[in-house]
């Protein structure tokens, strides 16, 4: 009996000090109450200093860390010297020395100046006032007066010829440096001809003798042989002849030229415009010109890497997916005297990407009676 | 070592030459202990800082070497594989610095990995800049100078990808002159002279390197002086605390704790920086080969600050307009024109805007100087998350090849998926956002009213077991009380319920209806009340002052 009295009077021993899971004494598990500042003994309010004896320990890590980086830094001087590039492997490793030093190096210093700034420094609350960012109203009142005082000095307000002729000489001066990017384009071209230039590739250029130009492998210059070209499902990525390395040239005429066997071929295809199931496409994609290079055998798909637009190759690439608009531009070919594949003319639309004045040139052509 | 009693010769003899000449210790005088407050957020921004100054000291050095020339010769380095292979001289000039310059395949990854850190950095501090309400007025132009500066950021990310001219760069290009050209109107006369004629010209990279590494870092060099002279005048804001008010900051001096640990940062971040660069390899332009318009590597992705307009082009549906009909101009690329400006112009657009709206909205046309914390004004959180959902899904959509490749799910699945995301994520992010954000705030109200869970259980006297909760700590409490109601529009309707001259129109109506609904206090701190047992608990604990504090 006597012992249950005496708990229920003192029923704050029975509250342990500690309970595993719950903050300790004089912390909280949402936060930590900043020290105040006079239990250490700074003179200056906010200011707390550290305890001496942790700081002189403290120090001790800084000095560690600050010769840390001393001797990486040596290490890296001499790993420049030691490591020389050159091959990948070479460079390989110069980079992991001449990095990994560095790293460390700076790292260690920047640990050391933390410990120093954390435990040597004292820890701060200062407080400083805040003023409102608005001027006071006196000086305000001085600017305004000021400003109109000047302006009637000047007359500008009053005198109407100068202020007018002064708009008048600005609006020219601003167009100037406008004019000047006119050259911009090397050409020197009128504008309305690079719709003109967009619409054409070399694929309507001849060789020197007058002949069509042959369709060549890409990376090889190998021109190509319609009898040798006889795997359906091959595909070769193709390049005008005589223009295997001008980029200019290839960002619009470089081709994909894919076999088929004639009955895979659907009516979106100008079977005119083939040779024994071999038809060309450009390769520029119609949606921003990445070159669709992907091709799957089974489904006759063309898939452009960038943004996915899929086109249809056995259906005149026209496009199942992907946000093309448009199908990839089928080239008119043929074949020479000697068996190899060329191009009958250029294209009848304008290959790449749309632009404001391209038109529907598919539409157009259809019109004329071709095929796009 | 004893402290110091006199300044030292050697540096009081020159600040005395300089004071005598410029006069600065006025200036000193005022700004030596100006006092920083602390918070980690606060550090994302001087991330951003610190590596636009790291990328200006690589950049230097990579110019020593680059030669930013489209002339095409044959590779004559120590690079085997591509030994007499036809290429640009910018892609040379690549090679020679990644493998004939010690030391220099090491800063051109410092150079990638600072500007990558540095737009992520800026992201970041853009958001915490948002959540925390600190772009609300005097800081509203500090604010705009952020937005331009990310926005420049992003040019200079783009012009600097597409200076080595390898395969993978050019792909890019490719892709800028696609979206360039698809611009009404102007798009052929910019890609023209942007190319200086017909793509890809002979003229892009030395462009390309002029404004990349003079006009626009200059600019952004102007604006982040900009952004440090006004936050250095209008004094940083704080998070709400003890002793914090809205006409004073608590913290650190700059003189000598925040200039060491300012520079203990940079060193961090540049440590990082040069740690990333040795051992995690990034843009091996000798894998790509040469850049030529006839090929692209499948899998080519774009710098993650690039990726959501990647990701836009990939998801729109094929549109496209003929605006005169067939033969004439008016071709409208819709495919190409919406996903290429329209979700980069909600972003930079809305984030210029919302400071404007917001005060619109509210009518709040105080200074603000307290931080709010994200909950406290869930309208405008969940606006935020909303917005880093859209960016989000047009992000994980710039990489749908890769995710389709690695979960094994149709390429036209993921795109249809995106296309139904980029709608109805956003909506739903809003609304969980709104509700997280009342629940916090709750969560808030009963630690006023009800104090913090201590973990003791007690049994009362009649037998009741019961959880004993103890005040919160004094800088919690003060934390939590920093909250202020969102404002609103004053209500001035007269008697016969007419509102203001203003407030009449469908726009005023709407300014009132928004302003009613973004504002107010959703969740009053003293909603919750202790139940009587609990306090009672408290009482009868009697040694609870061990458990809190």
């Amino acid at each position: 009996m006597t012992d249950n009295e005496h708990e229920i009077e003192q029923p704050d021993e029975r509250v342990p000090k500690r309970v595993i899971g719950t903050p300790a004494p004089g912390t909280s598990m949402l936060g930590t109450a900043e020290q105040a500042a006079a239990a250490a003994g700074g003179d200056v309010p906010g200011v707390t200093l550290q305890d001496e004896k942790k700081a002189r320990k403290a120090e001790k890590i800084v000095a560690l860390c600050f010769t840390i980086t001393f001797l990486a830094a040596v290490a890296f001087i001499i790993s420049y010297v030691v490591f020389q590039v050159g091959s990948p492997e070479a460079t390989g490793t110069s980079n992991l020395a001449l990095g990994g030093t560095l790293t460390v190096a700076i790292l260690a210093m920047a640990i050391g100046i933390v410990v120093w700034v954390r435990m040597i420094m004292p820890k701060y609350a200062l407080v400083q006032e805040r003023h409102p960012m608005v001027s006071d109203d006196d000086d305000r009142r001085y600017v305004s007066e000021t400003f109109l005082q000047g302006a009637g000095e000047s007359g500008f307000v009053k005198r109407k010829l100068l202020r007018r002729t002064l708009l008048l000489a600005a609006a020219p001066l601003g167009l100037v440096p406008l004019v000047l990017l006119r050259d911009l384009d090397n050409s020197k071209m009128p504008g309305a001809k690079f719709n003109k230039l967009l619409r054409h590739t070399v694929w309507g250029e001849k060789t020197k003798d007058g002949k069509p130009l042959r369709l060549v492998v890409e990376g090889t210059g190998q021109p190509i042989r319609a009898a040798d070209f006889n795997s359906p499902g091959g595909i070769l990525s193709v390049v005008p002849e005589g223009y295997e390395h001008d980029l200019n040239a290839l960002a619009k005429a470089t081709l994909i030229l894919i076999k088929f066997r004639p009955e895979e071929l659907k009516d979106g295809v100008n079977k005119n415009w083939t040779i024994d199931g071999i038809v060309a496409y450009s390769k520029i994609c119609t949606h921003v010109g990445c070159p669709a290079a992907l091709y799957e055998q089974t489904t006759h798909h063309i898939l452009c890497p960038c943004h996915q637009s899929t086109f249809d190759a056995a259906d005149g690439a026209k496009v199942i997916f992907g946000p093309a608009a448009r199908p990839l531009p089928q080239l008119p070919i043929s074949v020479d005297e000697q068996g190899y594949l060329i191009a009958q003319g250029d294209f009848h639309v304008p290959v790449g990407p749309s632009y404001w004045e391209r038109g529907d040139a598919e539409a157009e052509a259809r019109m004329k009676g071709g095929q796009a | 070592m004893s402290d110091l009693t006199a300044v030292p010769k050697g540096i009081a003899g020159p600040s005395n030459f300089l004071d005598e000449r410029l006069g600065g210790a006025s200036a000193l005088k005022r700004n030596l202990r100006k006092i920083f407050p602390d918070h980690w957020s606060f550090l994302l921004g001087e991330i951003a800082l610190y590596s636009f100054v790291i990328l200006l000291l690589t950049g230097t050095f990579l110019t020593l070497w680059f030669k930013p020339s489209m002339a095409e010769i044959a590779y004559d380095g120590s690079y085997a594989p591509l030994k007499g292979v036809m290429m640009s001289q910018a892609y040379a000039s690549s090679l020679e610095i990644s493998f004939d310059v010690r030391g220099g395949l090491l800063i051109r990854q410092m150079h990638h990995w600072a500007a990558l850190l540095f737009i992520a950095g800026m992201m970041v501090h853009a958001l915490r800049v948002f959540f925390t309400g600190a772009y609300r007025k005097p800081r509203e132009l500090n604010w705009i100078i952020g937005i331009l500066l990310l926005s420049l950021a992003l040019a200079e990310g783009l012009t600097g990808y597409s200076l080595p001219d390898d395969l993978l760069s050019g792909a890019g290009l490719r892709i800028t002159e696609g979206v360039a050209i698809s611009l009404p109107l102007v798009g052929t006369y910019v890609t023209f002279f942007l190319f200086g004629g017909e793509y890809p010209g002979e003229d892009v990279v030395s462009r390309f390197y002029s404004l990349h590494i003079l006009l626009i870092p200059g600019i952004l060099l102007a604006l982040v002086s900009a952004h440090m002279v006004l936050m250095w005048v209008q004094k940083h804001t704080q998070m709400p605390g003890k002793g914090r008010t809205n006409h004073n900051v608590v913290g650190a001096p700059f003189y000598p704790a925040f200039m060491a640990k300012a520079g203990a940062y940079f060193l961090f971040t540049l440590g990082v920086i040069s740690g990333l660069a040795t051992f995690a390899q990034i843009n091996p332009i000798w894998l790509f080969g040469p850049y030529t318009p006839a090929d692209v590597s499948a899998g080519s992705q774009p710098d993650f600050y690039m990726g959501f307009l990647e990701g836009s082009l990939r998801i729109m549906p094929p549109w496209e307009i003929n605006l005169f009909g067939t033969a004439h101009a008016g071709t409208l690329p819709l495919s190409v024109i919406i996903p290429a400006l329209v979700p980069l112009g909600i972003i930079m657009t809305g984030l210029a805007l919302y400071p404007f709206l917001e005060r619109w909205i509210t009518g709040d046309h105080r200074e603000h100087h307290i931080a709010d914390r994200p909950r406290n004004n869930p309208h405008r959180t969940a606006i935020g998350v909303s917005a880093i959902t859209f960016y989000g899904v047009l992000w994980l959509m710039g990489a749908n090849d890769e995710i389709s490749k690695v979960f094994n799910v149709s390429l036209n699945v993921t795109t249809y998926a995106g296309r139904v995301m980029i709608i109805v994520a956003p909506v739903i992010a809003y609304i969980i956002t709104y509700r997280m954000c009342l629940g916090l705030q709750r969560s808030d109200a009963a630690i006023i009213g009800h104090g913090v869970e201590s973990g003791v259980i007690k049994r009362l006297p009649h037998g009741e077991f019961i959880e004993v909760h103890t005040p919160p700590a004094e800088d919690l409490e003060a934390h939590l009380r920093g909250k202020e109601p969102v404002r609103m529009l004053p209500v001035l309707e007269d008697k016969s319920g007419i509102p203001p001259k203003g407030m009449r129109g469908p726009l005023g109506k709407l300014r009132a209806r928004m302003s009613k609904a973004y504002g107010g206090e959703k969740i009053p701190l003293e909603e919750e009340h202790a139940h009587e047992e609990e306090k009672a608990a408290i009482g009868a604990g009697g040694d609870d002052r061990s458990l809190t504090h």
